[in-house]
């Protein structure tokens, strides 16, 4: 049956959160109750990126993009803009400078500037129908790839492509296939390809959005790799945080099943390939391969020493290959589309050497403090300032940019001298920080430093496995003398002391969790110094954020004694009349903060 | 009284594998919200692994509790993003309003609160969850109402 438009909802996790579901089936309700069910068909689509104006929806196709919907706008949006053909100007979206409303998705900013490559898919499919995916010539990648090229044709395209792992640390895909397609055939054994989808880093969703909108891009990634390498099983090792991620994961796989395209004889051919489910129960260490493994294997999972590598021996010792989600979802195009065309995207020349630059497209997680967060993707090479300023919009409440974090727990903090800098996996670890697998979490002025790196510091002390020494007690003695500054309790020294245990940790850990673990204290020592002294020697927390360093006070002349920070103090440290500028009184405060978050006329002041 | 047969059939379903303790826990963990000396020993036995196996893998991850948790679990995300929007604020308020730490569940077994590393939704911080709830862009002021959606008079039992 031909619609003649299509309402394609988002359904990735942060427009569930805010309602989506309920809002698809007010649509559908209206849109039947209204005799429109034959002509316009509402889909339920994964992450369509702007999360931060959630729950959002595209009617096509007109293009037009509403955001911020409640289930009371359904009956005007239907009535006017699908029946009578009259878009709703007020359900649009204005971006922050912007005079009007912007009402098609192709000239907002914020989707605009995106180059889409791996979520090229994204909003426009059903990932729960295989059929959406095929139709947008999905798994034809698959069919060449089984039909037309042998193993070492396939591995070649991938070398060609430049790509690297997208999962951090950049190691060329093509290469690593090679090596363990050789290892196999050298032991004569069978290897076992997996993708790591523990996204344990915080601040960044990338790898869920990816499995939530197109779960078979991933899939015909793997399947493509199976038949690169000589697999015939596969895994995806997935976080058991991500419900949704999980559940339509597990229908993309049926229903591939179901289709010929996993499973024995693939396409008919004599390519024999099948990929379970694993789910993670929530270590950030098992993101690491040796740990992953051994969590596959169904114990605790703790990294070895990799003077062994796992593309040798892996899973139950046999050769295997680990990729990202990001990682196996670009494979289909490079097969599809050929490897000079992924080449010609992103920064430096890749046609001698993968190690040469940084091709393709990048999904980053844009969260934080800026205005636009959500999921992007852009091509390699581009500026820190076109994604923050261009597509991000920019800082909220017209505050100051001050750092923005990348590479999660083991990347850095860049300051704003650094915004006209590339992002590419070397020009990233050459400012001291790293790609990581692509969270990016913008920071303004309010930020503060010391407590950043005391924040990723406390992370990775709860989080490192306990095996080696310097992780463990490295970890533990840092965040010792950081809880020490930001407590005002800083000692002449205690810098020094940092910068000389993070070089040891960087020497001697066992794994990649600790090793890269001084780096966000290192970055922001290089180049934050003054604030880590500003905390020392003044016993004082510039961005007015470590609580033993502030104090709450409010300002009498913008106070309109509303009486809203009284009803929100737990300790009835302020006190006043109805009407009249009220008192805080420092002995009963416990510098919560619940004042300033209710006071409507910022008169509350934090310094 | 933990149900052994139930026990039994998790394990079963998944073949009775060592390779599969970490799922076999966490349908364990689902089903009785916690993992008590019997999961833990039944599982050992039907596995035929040894009970600090077991006892290994439940006490390394994260998603597993060897307490039992209240009716509503909270979580408050400590992601960076909920971080540098001020989910350590948010968590010593929820904390004060329920009289609990972290970690903790009130004496009356209707809430636990603990932390969680990222949700992933960091497009809504700072936010916290409720059983399978997601609240997002949560301020101070508005953890009360949000407690009330689940136990009604909250403050009476817990204070």
């Amino acid at each position: 049956m031909a619609f003649r438009s299509h309402v394609l909802v988002c359904a990735g996790t942060g427009c569930v959160s805010c309602g989506s579901f309920d809002l698809g089936a007010a649509l559908e309700r209206e849109i039947a109750s209204r005799g429109l069910a034959d002509e316009i068909q509402v889909v339920r689509t994964g992450c369509q990126g702007f999360c931060a104006e959630g729950p959002v929806l595209v009617v096509q196709p007109d293009e037009v993009f509403y955001c911020g919907l409640k289930t009371s706008d359904v009956a005007t949006l239907v009535e006017e803009h699908l029946l009578k053909g009259r878009p709703v100007r007020k359900l649009m979206y204005t971006p922050p400078s912007a005079p009007a409303p912007v009402p098609k998705l192709s000239q907002i900013p914020f989707f605009a500037k995106q180059k889409l490559v791996v979520l090229r898919n994204r909003g426009l499919v059903d990932p729960e129908r295989i059929d959406d995916y095929i139709a947008r010539d999905g798994y034809e990648a698959l069919a060449k790839a089984v039909t037309e090229l042998t193993p070492e044709e396939i591995i070649r395209e991938i070398k060609l492509s430049g790509l690297r792992g997208r999962g951090g640390g950049g190691f060329p895909t093509g290469v690593k296939w090679a090596t363990c397609r050789q290892a196999a055939l050298h032991r004569g054994v069978e290897p076992v390809i997996v993708c790591n989808a523990d996204e344990g880093d915080p601040g960044a969703f990338m790898d869920r959005s990816i499995i939530e909108s197109d779960p078979h891009a991933v899939i015909e990634g793997m399947a493509i790799g199976a038949r690169a390498i000589g697999a015939r099983q596969g895994f995806v090792y997935i976080r058991h945080e991500y419900p949704i991620a999980r559940e339509r994961l597990a229908k993309a796989l049926d229903q591939a099943r179901d289709y010929g395209l996993l499973g024995r004889g693939i396409l008919g051919t004599k390519f024999d390939f099948d990929i379970s489910v694993v789910q993670g129960a929530g270590a950030f260490v098992c993101g690491e391969s040796t740990a992953l493994m051994a969590s596959l294997e169904g114990k605790a999972g703790e990294p070895r020493a990799k003077y062994i590598h796992t593309v040798e021996y892996g899973y139950k010792n046999l050769p295997t290959n680990l990729n990202n989600v990001e990682t196996w979802a670009n494979v289909p195009l490079i097969i599809s589309r050929g490897a000079a065309w992924f080449a010609s995207m992103g920064s430096g020349d890749v046609s001698e050497n993968p190690w040469n630059g940084s091709s393709g497209t990048k999904v980053f997680s844009l969260v934080g403090k800026v205005n636009n967060t959500g999921l992007i993707e852009v091509p390699m090479g581009i500026t820190l300032r076109e994604i923050i300023f261009g597509i991000g919009g920019g800082i909220p409440r017209g505050r100051a940019f001050k750092a923005v974090q990348t590479g999660g727990p083991s990347g850095g903090c860049l300051p704003a001298t650094h915004l006209d800098m590339p992002v590419d996996f070397d020009s990233l670890t050459a400012a001291g920080s790293m790609m990581g697998s692509g969270g990016m979490i913008v920071m303004d002025d309010q930020t503060c430093m010391v407590d950043v790196a005391r924040y990723f510091i406390a992370f990775l002390t709860e989080e490192s496995c306990g095996k080696c020494i310097p992780c463990r007690e490295g970890l533990r003695c840092s965040l010792d003398v950081l809880t020490r500054i930001t407590e005002g309790k800083g000692e002449e020294g205690d810098i020094a002391l940092l910068e000389e245990m993070g070089a040891v940790m960087q020497d001697a850990c066992l794994c990649a969790l600790g090793s890269s673990a001084p780096n966000p204290v290192m970055s922001t020592l290089r180049y934050f110094r003054d604030e880590y002294e500003a905390h020392v020697r003044e016993r004082r927390c510039p961005a007015g954020v470590c609580k033993a360093l502030i104090t709450y006070t409010i300002d009498q002349a913008l106070c309109d004694g509303c009486h809203a920070c009284v009803t929100a103090c737990s300790t009835g440290a302020i006190t006043g009349q109805v009407k009249y500028p009220h008192q805080l009184n420092q002995s009963l405060c416990i510098k919560c903060g619940a004042c300033l978050d209710a006071c409507k006329r910022n008169a509350v002041l934090r310094a | 009284m933990t149900d052994v047969t139930k026990i039994e059939q998790i394990v079963d379903r998944h073949g009775r594998s060592r390779d599969h303790l970490t799922a076999i826990l966490l349908d364990c963990q689902e089903e009785f919200l916690h993992l008590p000396r019997e999961v833990i020993e039944t599982v050992a036995a039907r596995v035929k692994a040894p009970v600090t196996q077991v006892l290994g893998i439940a006490t390394f991850f994260r998603a597993f509790s060897l307490k039992p948790v209240g009716r509503h679990r909270i979580h408050v995300c400590m992601g960076t993003a909920c971080h540098v929007q001020g989910a350590q604020r948010l968590l010593e308020a929820v904390s004060r309003e329920l009289g609990i730490q972290k970690g903790e569940t009130t004496p009356d077994m209707q809430f636990s609160l603990d932390t969680v590393n990222c949700l992933g939704c960091c497009g809504l911080a700072p936010a916290v969850t409720v059983n399978t709830d997601v609240h997002g862009k949560l301020k101070q002021t508005a953890i009360p109402r949000m407690l009330r959606k689940y136990v009604k008079d909250y403050k009476a039992r817990t204070h």
